[in-house]
């Protein structure tokens, strides 16, 4: 067994994901043979390979600090699931 | 003449000559989705009277002198992954179910001005993961071939909408395989570009070293024409690469004389369907015939590429998905007392199980004690994958494989399977890690009547000979003109 059910609780929140004992059970066995199935990456030596994070050798792309269009308040809150005025509302953080 | 059966290119000239108007066509295609939707369910959205209000402007401005340009009047579906403004755009999640975006995507508003018209958004897998289009939030599609199986995926909504005649084109996006997949298993051409040939703003990310967008079209030349209008720079997606932009309509020919084809013997994999393989086989002979060298190649760290994917496109993933919080767009559950039970509730209520499945794995992988174990391992493995492709493209202008190794499958066949649906993209994913462009063309049938897809993968940035060789090769092939029985 690579996890238990007690890693996948673990890491659901992590995620911030809720489960149903049922599912937890479920994930805890998939995940492990998805897992496994990873393993096979451990015959390979790569002690001295550099790792790919992107395929382009790009970095740092800076623009400059030019004011642009923006899109309104309106426009930015009209898919906001609760509103306060200019705000997005949400549920008390803190007691 | 039945409208929404000819191609791009075909409704193009009608246009041009003033022999049909934009309504017209526009119309054709409404009512062929009218009468067949039903059974495919190729759509999420499908636009009526707004699409004919477009097409009718677009008349009027024909009729003042106003230019045609390839696009103009073509009705055309977008995969519901790109940001559409004013338009319902879902991913195929319950999450993102009532979310009208506020803006385009940059895809979308290249094609919007060019003249196309957006008759609908296509259905896919939730947030792109899937390979049959049956983790759709909503409702699977079917293949247009056998309404039995599956249209591949993700963006089968996209491929079994052309396959069908629901549109005339389509763009869908591709993270290991979701553009050429389908396109193979629903009988139509599909091509993922270089990473970083066409933007990504707006397209809704899954993977984001991964991900790119691509058309899904009825012949070469129509995808020679979408992939012109779709790519170039755009300053808003920072990988977006600053490269000129080829005629691709204008560079296609029917030669392949002395192209170097190289054939990847890891490709020809045991288990792999039998009229795949021959087909293939027929296909390479037939190249060879026309004058290309076709030539045996190796890409010896093939059989990685699966764990590789999975482990990178999940971390990826478990990271862009984190946004999901129901703070500010889609999904909130009414049940929550505080804000973390809010973040839980909406998360666990507004993600399918797929998606919850890759973000679990994605987040473990990138965890605390196993980051250079998965995460790193990964990354250093899809180094050698990379190293694999160029040496082949040393000696070769472009590499041929099949684009999966079965026909359709049928709806349900491995949707319990996680790991055996994930290896239905065996032939596929490579080539994102690499970042490379592939195509993928029909080149033949079943013994059962099922198409079947050839890829065509292309030097980084060279889409071109990757059009030519497909180009050459459906000229001299009658199977992009053959179309299911509906």
């Amino acid at each position: 067994m690579k996890i238990t059910i007690k890693d996948v609780e673990h890491v659901a929140f992590l995620a911030r994901l809720a489960f149903e004992e049922k599912e937890k059970e479920l994930f805890t066995k998939q995940l492990n043979s998805i897992l496994l199935y990873f393993d096979k990456l451990s015959e390979l030596d790569t002690k001295d390979v550099e790792p790919t994070s992107h395929v382009i050798p790009i970095i740092n792309i800076m623009r400059g600090d030019r004011v642009t269009d923006s899109i309104s308040v309106d426009k930015a809150l009209m898919n906001a699931p609760q509103r306060d005025g200019d705000y997005f509302k949400v549920p008390p953080i803190l007691e | 003449m039945d409208l929404w059966n000819l191609t791009l290119f075909q409704l193009h000239e009608l246009i041009k000559k003033r022999e049909v108007s934009c309504k017209e066509v526009v119309e054709a295609v409404l009512e062929r989705i009218g009468s067949i939707e039903e059974k495919i369910k190729a759509f999420i959205t499908i636009r009526g009277e707004d699409a004919i209000n477009e097409a009718k402007e677009l008349d009027q401005r024909i009729s003042r002198g106003e230019e045609i340009r390839l696009l103009t009047g073509i009705p055309i579906s977008i995969k519901d992954i790109f940001c559409t403004e004013g338009i319902l755009t879902t991913c195929a999640s319950k999450i993102l179910s009532n979310f009208i975006p506020p803006y385009n995507a940059t895809v979308v508003e290249r094609l919007k001005a060019e003249g196309a018209i957006i008759i609908g958004k296509n259905n896919m897998d939730e947030f792109a993961m899937g390979s049959s289009t049956e983790n759709s939030a909503f409702y699977p599609t079917r293949n247009p071939w056998d309404l039995k199986r599956v249209p591949g995926g993700s963006s089968g909504g996209s491929a079994a909408a052309v396959a069908a005649g629901e549109s005339i084109a389509s763009i869908g996006t591709d993270t290991g395989g979701s553009i050429r997949q389908p396109a193979g298993l629903c009988g139509v051409v599909g091509m993922k570009p270089t990473y970083g040939r066409v933007s990504r703003y707006g397209m809704i990310a899954f993977a984001s070293s991964l991900d790119q967008g691509g058309p899904i079209t009825k012949d070469v030349r129509d995808c020679a024409i979408m992939l012109k209008a779709i790519s170039g720079y755009d300053p808003r997606d920072s990988t977006s690469v600053n490269i000129p932009v080829p005629d691709y309509p204008d560079i296609l020919t029917d030669s392949v004389k002395g192209k170097i084809i190289g054939v990847p013997r890891e490709y020809f994999i045991k288990g792999m369907d039998e009229d795949v393989e021959v087909s293939v086989r027929n296909a390479l002979r037939l190249l060879e015939k026309m004058g290309a060298v076709i030539e045996e190649v190796s890409i010896p760290h093939t059989e990685y590429a699966i764990p590789v994917y999975y482990i990178i496109a999940t971390a990826e993933a478990s990271s862009n998905l984190a946004r999901y919080d129901g703070v500010k767009y889609g999904y909130r559950s009414p049940y929550a007392k505080d804000l973390l039970e809010m973040y839980m509730r909406s998360r666990a209520e507004g993600f399918g199980t797929e998606v919850k499945r890759r973000i679990m794995l994605g987040t473990y992988a990138l965890s605390a004690g196993y980051y250079e174990a998965y995460y790193r391992k990964a990354q250093q493995v899809r180094t050698l994958i990379r190293e694999d492709f160029s040496k082949a493209f040393n000696t070769c202008h472009c590499l041929i494989t099949p684009t999966s190794p079965t026909p359709a499958f049928l709806l349900g066949e491995k949707i319990d399977d996680p790991l055996k649906m994930y290896l239905s993209d065996i032939f596929t994913i490579s080539v994102n890690l690499a970042g490379l462009p592939a195509i993928s063309i029909p080149c033949g049938f079943s013994r059962e009547g099922l198409p079947i897809g050839m890829q065509i993968i292309g030097k980084p940035f060279d889409e071109s000979t990757v059009l030519q060789v497909a180009y050459a090769y459906e000229t001299h092939t009658p199977w992009n003109k053959i179309r299911p029985k509906l």
